[in-house]
């Protein structure tokens, strides 16, 4: 019982941190691209602005999913049973 | 400070992870909590009832506004509502370009974009306020309650099938029963009879993956926000449990503010993906391979 909850401890700060790191990683590299562009082309910012906000919101889906899950297992542990 | 009073309420009080799951739990149509994890004979009315809720709410605003829209200088509400609806019809005619799919597709992108938000935005209410007072209501101390319906995969997934149903809707309609047929059959890789059935397998695939996806998207978003929600009243809870820890207090108002700000975005923002990701579907529908 006590190696499942630890397990389950491990999984859940897995699920959160590796999300984490990728979904970081993705707005990065998104918001430093933005910023070079809108620099190049400043008339496009505006244009610009609404597609990084539809992918902001893409990249970070994966990511909250994740943390949603992780949450669960924390809390309603679904391997209790085991 | 730590009364008896206090202990007995600290003994009596769920544990962290009961009052999550408590309210993590559908009210529904067999009076008690869901048992299986896919059973199809069960309705979670607490979804299908804030949902209608909402789509009333977001039609009733609507219809005042436009009832009472003036051409000459608008009020707040209508200047609100028109730069709602120059996005949502500046969206659409980007990406669909058919004029007479867009009577219909516009609307609905409009339709998908205020529900969702005013759904979405049952999260900004306390997570106890609604739930205590059904209890109270009913007088059973344990009814369940869940008041954001994007936060059920149940409505989410409903809505992306809805959605799926609109893009075969228009593949039919604009290349023929016939021509999306040859479509499920000879795009991507080509027409060769042995590509076909991996070319139907493609197209089932992503079908299939888009429609999850769309649902899931929403559904885990509104899922984790609401479950942090949890989390900070949980520490509130805890302050009062101690009756010791100040910083628990100011933890939970530091804490529940920051993230009632950042899920303001993240409401915005979910609700006009699922719009975009309608609208880039049935564009989808009507290119032709």
């Amino acid at each position: 019982m006590e190696h499942v909850l630890g397990f389950v401890a491990l999984a859940a700060g897995l699920i959160i941190g590796l999300g984490a790191i990728g979904a970081c990683i993705g707005i990065g590299l998104m918001g430093g691209k933005y910023i070079e562009a809108s620099a190049r082309q400043p008339e496009l910012m505006n244009a610009l602005q609404t597609k990084m906000f539809l992918l902001a919101g893409l990249i970070d889906a994966a990511f909250l999913i994740g943390v949603g899950i992780a949450m669960m297992f924390a809390f309603a542990n679904p391997f209790k049973l085991v | 400070m730590s009364t008896a009073g206090h202990e007995e309420a600290a003994a009596n009080a769920p544990t962290a992870g009961e009052y999550i799951v408590h309210h993590l739990t559908q009210w529904n149509t067999t009076g008690h909590a869901q048992k299986d994890v896919i059973d199809f004979s069960v309705l979670n009315l607490d979804t299908m009832i804030f949902s209608v809720l909402m789509g009333v709410l977001g039609l009733f605003v609507m219809w005042r506004v436009a009832k009472s829209v003036t051409s000459g200088v608008p009020g707040r509400m209508q200047a609100a509502v028109e730069i709602v609806l120059e996005m949502v019809n500046d969206q659409a005619k980007g990406i669909v370009h058919s004029a007479e799919s867009r009577k219909f597709v516009g609307p609905l992108a409009l339709t998908v974009f205020i529900w969702i938000f005013l759904m979405n935005s049952m999260d900004f209410l306390p997570v106890d306020l609604l739930p205590t007072l059904w209890q109270t209501i009913t007088g059973d101390h344990h009814a369940y309650l869940r008041v954001v319906p994007t936060a059920d995969l149940n409505g989410t997934l409903g809505m992306s099938a809805g959605v799926l149903l609109v893009c075969v809707y228009y593949n039919i309609k604009i290349k023929g029963i016939g021509g999306w047929i040859h479509e499920l059959f000879t795009a991507p890789f080509g027409s060769h009879p042995l590509l076909y059935p991996v070319n139907f397998a493609m197209q089932m695939i992503e079908f299939l993956a888009k429609t999850v996806s769309h649902g899931m998207r929403l559904f885990g978003n509104m899922y984790a926000g609401e479950l942090v929600f949890m989390l900070i009243a949980l520490m509130g809870a805890a302050w009062t449990a101690s009756a010791t820890g100040v910083s628990l207090f100011l933890g939970h108002i530091v804490a529940g503010s920051i993230w009632a700000i950042f899920h303001i975005l993240i409401v915005a923002l979910q609700a006009f993906i699922f719009m975009m990701l309608t609208l880039v579907y049935v564009g989808q529908a009507h290119e032709a391979h």
